[in-house]
């Protein structure tokens, strides 16, 4: 068969088809359904994990370096003390600013704060931090209320906690333990995980949490990401200190990756198991539309059409019915989730993390190409037994 | 194809020097489940150019089988098919597809035409084979629909015409690629008295005055009755008729006569 030939033929009945959709609506529209709620589920899944990949990993610099005593996993298993931070001060690399070397040892406590609407309690960081914190953090805006100040029982609450737990709008107290702490500000730090911390003066805190000089982690802004190797090394090599050094985002990656992979695992679960159902519609479908039109075919095979435009025809059909599906599923996703504001327990800090979901155009992508997927399998046993099927009994059919 | 002759050099029911079909001793065997069903057995039959044969016979006598063997739509078992000098029980599947689309135009008993479609474009259909212009494909089509007298109904889909419209616009898209050979199935069998009456003058007009050599199977003694010759068919044995209806010489006694 030549080229041309072909794609007239190819042409010629997947147009017939495609006008003929209408008439076939009925059945049509429970495959596209079944392509829709398995794309529409697996997007709103994954924008999940995107959602909280984003925040956790959103203001994450490649010259910020974490600095954990060596062998810890995350600030809550960590602990540096005064000497520790000296050797920082002085270590090769580490970037200035006005008021010294970028260095803000953070002091980084959990307390229990009741999530909004759910009305059980969960994890909140409460981080100490002192005025290297904020050089190191140029994002950060007071957008409402004000700053703590040095030295009192102040705090300020990050946008997306103050938008998930209970009580901490600027003017709450909140009681731990014996302190009282007054929340004055509420601040932003473009992004990122901070956001779901309150925040308070460091030494208000180590003298509230009977911590004496100690830290759990410092932040240390490096002249240039260049700068991390030697920094790291002479770390390693001090013996003074045993201290270990990550890229900030390297440290934030491995922070997201458990929860953004259980995320991931269970929403393929189940995305693999409604897509089967999504395939057997397409199935369904599929096979009524060749059903319907079995005399119509073997008629134009009849007039000379081959068997090869037949299935090219078929698949094209319902490939278009995925095409449907992918974008009535990742509409109604982006119009449901997209931006969704939820809060969850980031497993390496046993803290929440809010985050809002976010229905990226690679799960839109990844969505449609499931969803050409499920056409293509619907579409190809349907289209071979349409292929396979003999003209002339076809043509006997009334 | 000229616009005074659209369907081809015109030929009455004289012409008769070439054959159109050589059938030679063909069988055809079907099977249920593992039983062998012999439908046609050493079979022979010749079609002259420009001939007009109707070929009548019980139901599951071979008609339909031995016209389907001739349109090229299926195969032999055994024997030889030779239609306008081209020995087709040889060719591929896909040789005889293209075979098919341009040498046999097809008139089935229910039009089967595309019923999303319009006439015009059902009448198009066999055309998209080709490599003709779009505006030559417009021209094929406006003389083929103006053959059958159905230039008006162009635009209209099949379910807004009659039954003998629908026809109609069956045999111009048999037409339309202008085969030597038309090749009917029943062709009236799904219409009144005078549809089929209709039917039947453009498929005479089209044997006489546009020289299209037309095998037509039918039930019905008053639509063979218009054909230049009648073939019986039972029991796998053909025999020419009279227009009387009756049975008058075996026509393939004993294997390897032809008509």
């Amino acid at each position: 068969m030549r080229l041309g030939s072909f794609i007239r033929q190819c042409q010629a009945v997947t147009r017939y088809n495609l006008e003929t959709i209408w008439e076939r609506r009925a059945v049509s529209v429970v495959a596209i359904f079944g392509i829709a709620g398995v794309v529409g589920v697996m997007v709103a899944v994954l924008s999940m994990a995107a959602g909280f990949r984003a925040v956790v990993t959103g203001q994450a610099r490649d010259d910020v370096a974490v600095v954990l005593r060596s062998g810890a996993t995350g600030a809550s298993d960590s602990i540096l003390n005064h000497q520790d931070i000296q050797v920082l001060w002085e270590a090769p690399g580490v970037a200035r600013g006005p008021d010294g070397p970028l260095v803000s040892p953070e002091l980084f406590v959990i307390i229990d704060r009741k999530k909004i609407g759910a009305g059980t309690d969960a994890n909140v960081p409460l981080r100490g931090v002192e005025a290297a914190g904020f050089a190191l953090r140029e994002q950060f805006e007071i957008v409402e209320g004000r700053n703590f100040e040095p030295g009192r029982n102040e705090v300020i609450v990050g946008d997306g906690a103050a938008g998930a737990f209970e009580g901490l709008q600027v003017g709450d107290r909140i009681d731990v333990g014996r302190a009282s702490w007054e929340v004055v500000g509420r601040f932003t730090t473009g992004g990122g995980v901070a956001e779901s911390e309150i925040w308070t003066d460091n030494r208000i805190l180590q003298q509230m949490y009977q911590r004496g000089n100690s830290w759990n982690v410092a932040l240390v802004r490096l002249r240039d990401a260049e700068a991390f190797e030697g920094f790291e090394a002479a770390l390693t090599d001090d013996p003074r200190v045993s201290l270990g050094a990550q890229r900030q985002t390297t440290h934030m990656a491995a922070q997201s990756e458990p929860i953004e992979v259980f995320i991931s695992v269970v929403g393929w679960i189940i995305v693999v198991m409604m897509s089967a159902g999504a395939v057997f519609a397409a199935l369904n479908t599929m096979y009524a539309a060749v059903s319907s039109r079995s005399r119509e075919i073997a008629t134009l095979r009849a007039l000379g059409f081959s068997r090869l435009p037949v299935v090219v025809s078929v698949m094209i059909e319902s490939l278009v019915f995925g095409l449907i599906g992918a974008a009535a599923g990742g509409a109604a996703s982006w119009f449901l989730f997209d931006g969704f504001r939820a809060a969850t327990i980031n497993w390496a800090s046993f803290s929440q993390v809010a985050f809002a979901f976010q229905v990226t155009p690679e799960l839109l992508v990844q969505g449609t190409t499931l969803a050409l997927v499920i056409g293509a399998i619907g579409g190809f046993l349907p289209a071979v037994g349409a292929a396979r099927r003999s003209v002339v009994g076809a043509l006997r059919e009334q | 194809m000229s616009e005074a002759d659209p369907a081809g050099t015109a030929a009455g029911n004289g012409a008769a020097a070439e054959a159109m079909v050589d059938v030679r001793g063909v069988s055809r065997t079907f099977h249920r489940g593992r039983t062998p069903v012999p439908v046609l057995r050493d079979l022979s039959l010749r079609m002259e150019k420009g001939e007009f044969l109707a070929l009548m016979g019980p139901s599951g006598s071979g008609k339909s089988t031995l016209l389907n063997l001739i349109a090229g739509l299926d195969r032999p078992t055994g024997g030889e098919v030779i239609v306008g000098g081209s020995a087709i029980h040889r060719l591929s599947e896909r040789k005889l597809a293209g075979w098919r689309a341009r040498n046999v135009g097809f008139v089935f008993q229910f039009s089967n035409l595309l019923g999303a479609l319009s006439a015009e474009r059902n009448v198009a259909v066999p055309l998209l084979l080709t490599s003709f212009s779009a505006r030559e494909r417009r021209r094929r089509v406006d003389i083929a629909l103006e053959i059958v007298g159905l230039s008006a109904r162009g635009k209209h889909r099949p379910r807004e015409l009659s039954g003998g419209e629908q026809q109609r616009v069956g045999i111009a898209r048999a037409l339309v690629n202008d085969p030597a050979l038309l090749v009917c199935d029943e062709p009236t069998g799904d219409l009144d008295r005078t549809t089929s009456a209709e039917i039947l003058d453009l498929l005479v007009a089209l044997n006489r005055d546009h020289g299209k050599t037309i095998l037509m199977v039918t039930h019905d003694p008053v639509a063979a009755e218009r054909a230049s010759r009648t073939l019986h068919l039972e029991d796998g044995r053909l025999a020419e008729c009279g227009h009387d209806g009756t049975i008058e010489v075996p026509v393939h006694e004993p294997a390897g006569a032809a008509v």
